[in-house]
């Protein structure tokens, strides 16, 4: 019993992090109908920007001390980022307004190439580290409860904790705030919207640019447990069957298909993957999405696809 | 000779449906064939044949194969690597398993095992459209790759889990030397291409073509979308899978999982985007650019005294890869084969513009 | 603008419409979610007529039409077609029984040129399969010239030979829909449904379009379900009327009948006039 909760929270602290790239997926399919496939490549690139400016900065400027450096480099990332909504926005997407979303999809794909390279480039392609003060060492938890206790990942638990709280803010942001308001009225109907005085334009970036940020906050979370590497690039591709699994267009949807992917992943592996042979964690989440689109493939909490003639 | 189709009058339909209707055409194909069939084989160069034309040709068929799919019937796939896999290691285990297996046979039935595996996930096709289709084959793709890393059985339990094959022949012939492959290469794609233009442009593409521009009205003028999807996914998947034989067997002699990785089926998805989507030409097009770009990058800074490191430059083709299929996407989505026509559409008329 | 049509032309096809029901739809009623479209709406069609449905927008007609051919599934309500009952079906058995169709919004694929979109008509007519075609040699290449000459024939008939090898998408609207005219003409379909055929068009536009629609009736016998917002039009070229108001059939008959409905003249015509 120990074990499988602790297998249980293992599980829970990673989809916390897929919910978090998967937001960032469904909050720019939401406002623009674009499925972003780049959101993997801003992932690396915030987290590679993250780790060299933090390395660079203090040297820049000659000064030591962590806490500062790494503000400020998040800072300078975060600004990047938004340059790089602004970019994607002016030189990509206003010019395939109205396209099919097979023609958005590969576009981003375009642009997710564009970006590792782009990033590797400029920031080097070696494996780098993100230090901003996680906690490094496991903790016990519930040792009345069981014998021995549960192991956990401090580490895990205070990215859980981060994740949630942004997963939390961003939620509030779309429901309470007027910014929020026009980004729902954008993804109901982009011409509506704009007829009603919305700029189309601005949105966009805006919507890019969180998404960016929510690419930056997991890039940091992953990139201080894994270090910042290209691998982190494919690990955001398992937010696609999360998304798939919460349904396109719904917060809930991502946040709960995170955990459900993340759960299902390492509950998996440790009771049905050695009838496999092992190593399942691979695909377990795309096969899982793909028998659930086959049942409902409007997802969890996504809109019902009617087609009109 | 001018490029003109003044005084080519068309009698019949059967001229009229003709692959290339006019003359000009028609012997432009006729000498490239004769280049690549007689003069190549007796000037190229070794280096040649192993690292530009080759590849090429196996990935001109590969994306050839995707072109059908994505191109002509709209069905993304994001699993094309998966599909070419199936197709390597089937042929690899019909050639290893079975004495006497002909190395055509295995080919074939290599690229019929990837029939079947492209079917049945192009069944989930059915129910779901463009972008959650292309989780579908993403599944495909993360699944194979698992697959044939771990299950043993398919690699003939090889304990690096590399697997090779060796002594290849065809009616006797053998396949080693450079000039031997590409020939046999250049034979296969052949065949392949024009099966591909015939389908392409009878009733069978026709479906596949209505299909992806409108599928409630493929459906109403009476077109099953359930047949005509999964002929395309099934035509697709044998090129491919051939393709994928072709790739192990004959260009890396030696190969594990890897050779087949998303990253494969991204570039062949590139080359069909760079080449054009919807045209059999763009597949040769889009490959022709893509094995050759990286040559050059890797070449050139050389020449000019400023070396840059493979990893500089491999950044760089990343760079330039993903800029090109934003540009064609939104300038040109009908790729390189589009300018082409567009170039011949000018020519016709040159030196007259009007 | 048809008022002038000869007396002759009225009563030959008044005397057509005593052919028999090919069509009948008894109590058809469709709803999306909670919403509902249509409601208990019987009628049928006859053999060789020209039946019309008409109505204010959002009455349900093209909803009408969307069943008929097996786009959309009536949760109630039975229909036959040449006396059989139809269970569920999908609209590509629609096609297979001789049922064809434009739509509203023009519906061509647009990647394909005119002569390609026509020759899709043909499909179901072509029995290759994948193998003789890749080859393209013999039987392949033989039905791909005979139904071509078919195809030309309804070029020639709609008379659009010089745009035959244009992309579709290029062309202006109304050739648009000339040529979803063709796609469907080229399927012989027994009945075709005609979704606001002349909607956007100008007068000559019109005409010529009225001409196709007659020609077709006359020349072929094809039974022909039309909707239409040209009142003119309407009255001149139908047979038999059906109004639709609200998802709620509020009408039926031959035009002078149609035209002297009260409840028709409330809804629809006294509104618009």
């Amino acid at each position: 019993m120990g074990f499988f909760l602790e297998t249980l929270f293992g599980g829970l602290m990673a989809g916390m992090l897929y919910s978090l790239i998967a937001l960032g997926f469904v909050l720019i399919y939401k406002a623009s109908g674009v499925f972003n496939f780049a959101q993997g490549a801003m992932v690396l690139f915030a987290a590679l920007a993250m780790a060299r400016f933090a390395e660079w900065i203090p040297k820049w400027l000659g000064f030591d001390n962590l806490i500062v450096a790494n503000l400020l480099a998040f800072v300078v990332a975060m600004a990047l980022m938004v340059v790089l909504a602004w970019v994607i926005e002016r030189l990509c997407l206003s010019r395939l307004v109205n396209q099919e979303g097979i023609t958005l999809l590969m576009a981003t794909l375009g642009i997710s190439y564009f970006l590792d390279g782009l990033g590797q480039t400029l920031f080097g392609n070696d494996i780098y580290s993100i230090n901003v003060g996680m906690p490094k060492e496991p903790a016990m938890i519930l040792e009345g409860m069981f014998e021995g206790g549960l192991l956990i990942s401090k580490e895990d638990l205070v990215a859980a904790l981060i994740a949630a709280a942004l997963v939390l803010a961003l939620a509030l942001f779309f429901q309470k705030t007027s910014t929020g308001r026009a980004l729902r009225a954008v993804a109901d109907d982009h011409q509506a919207a704009q007829s009603i005085g919305i700029p189309l334009n601005r949105i966009w970036v805006i919507v890019w640019s969180v998404a960016g940020f929510a690419a930056l906050v997991a890039g940091i979370i992953w990139g201080s447990k894994l270090g910042v590497q290209f691998s982190l690039s494919l690990v955001a591709l398992k937010a696609l069957p999360v998304v798939i699994l919460g349904g396109l267009t719904s917060v809930p949807g991502a946040i709960l298909g995170g955990l459900i992917i993340g759960v299902g992943e390492k509950l998996s592996e440790i009771y049905l993957g050695s009838f496999f042979g092992g190593g399942i964690e691979i695909w377990f989440a795309y096969v899982l999405a793909l028998g659930f689109l086959l049942v409902r493939p409007q997802g969890l909490f996504g809109e019902k696809i009617i087609d009109r003639v | 000779m001018l490029y003109r189709e003044n005084g080519q009058f068309k009698t019949s339909y059967a001229a009229d449906q003709q692959i290339f209707p006019i003359a000009q055409d028609r012997l432009a194909i006729g000498l490239l064939l004769l280049v690549a069939f007689v003069v190549m084989p007796m000037a190229g160069s070794e280096y040649l044949f192993r690292a530009v034309l080759i590849p090429f040709l196996i990935l001109a068929l590969a994306a050839l194969g995707l072109n059908i799919l994505v191109g002509y019937c709209g069905q993304i796939s994001l699993g094309t690597g998966a599909f070419m896999a199936v197709g390597a290691y089937a042929a690899y285990n019909f050639l290893v398993r079975i004495d006497g297996m002909p190395l055509i046979g295995a080919m074939l039935l290599g690229g019929l095992t990837a029939t079947v595996v492209g079917v049945l996930f192009g069944v989930p096709s059915l129910r779901i459209k463009g972008l959650y289709l292309a989780v579908a084959t993403l599944a495909a793709q993360f699944f194979t790759d698992w697959a044939f890393l771990r299950i043993s059985w398919f690699t003939n339990n090889s304990t690096s889990g590399s697997v090779s094959v060796a002594g290849l022949n065809v009616f006797g012939m053998p396949i080693e030397s450079p000039v031997a492959k590409y020939l046999f290469c250049l034979t296969v794609v052949c065949v392949f291409a024009l099966a591909a233009k015939n389908l392409t442009r009878t009733a069978t593409g026709r479906q596949w073509m209505a299909i992806r521009d409108m599928d409630v009205a493929a459906a109403v003028i009476g077109i099953r979308p359930v047949y005509a999807k999964l002929t395309a996914f099934a035509v697709s998947s044998f090129i491919v899978g051939v393709a994928g034989v072709l790739w192990a067997f004959v260009h890396l002699g030696a190969w594990e999982p890897a050779a087949f990785s998303i990253d494969r089926s991204f570039q062949l998805l590139f080359m069909v985007i760079i080449g054009g989507l919807g045209s059999i030409m763009g597949a040769f097009f889009g490959a022709a650019f893509i094995v050759v770009l990286p040559i050059i990058l890797d070449q050139v800074p050389h020449l000019l005294g400023i070396p840059l490191s493979t990893a500089t430059t491999s950044h760089l083709v990343h760079m330039i890869f993903g800029a090109l299929i934003v540009f064609f996407l939104i300038v040109e989505p009908h790729g390189l084969a589009k300018l082409w026509s567009i170039g011949k559409q000018k020519l016709r008329l040159w030196p007259f513009p009007h | 603008m048809m008022n002038d049509m000869p007396q002759a032309v009225q009563e030959q096809s008044a005397a057509r419409r005593t052919g028999d029901v090919v069509l009948d739809l008894q109590n058809i009623s469709l709803s999306f979610g909670g919403v509902k479209a249509l409601t208990d709406i019987s009628f049928d069609v006859r053999e060789h007529e020209i039946r019309s449905i008409i109505g204010p927008n959002g009455a349900g007609k093209s909803s009408m039409l969307n069943v008929i051919n097996g786009v959309y599934h009536p949760q109630q309500g039975r229909i036959l077609f040449r006396g059989e009952e139809r269970r569920r079906m999908e609209p590509h058995m629609a096609a297979a029984q001789g049922i064809a169709r434009t739509f509203q919004n023009i519906a061509l694929f647009k990647g394909m040129s005119v002569l390609d979109n026509i020759m899709t008509g043909r499909n179901l007519k072509m029995k290759c399969g994948l193998l003789a075609n890749a080859l393209y040699w013999g039987r392949a290449r033989k039905e791909e010239i005979e139904h071509r000459v078919k195809v030309e024939e309804v070029i020639d008939f709609l008379e659009i030979q010089d745009i035959r090898k244009t992309p579709v998408g290029a062309l202006p609207y109304g050739l648009q829909k000339r040529v979803e005219l063709g796609r469907a003409l080229a399927a012989e379909p027994s009945l075709l449904l005609l979704d606001e055929p002349m909607a956007g068009m100008n007068v000559e536009e019109k005409q010529d379009m009225c001409r196709f629609i007659l020609d077709v009736n006359d020349q072929f016998g094809t039974t022909i379900v039309l909707i239409e917002h040209d009142m003119g039009v309407v009255m001149d070229i139908s047979d038999r009327v059906v109004v639709l108001d609200y998802g709620k059939k509020i009408g039926d008959g031959v035009p002078e009948e149609v035209r002297a409905n009260e409840d028709v003249i409330r809804a629809y015509l006294g509104t618009s006039h």
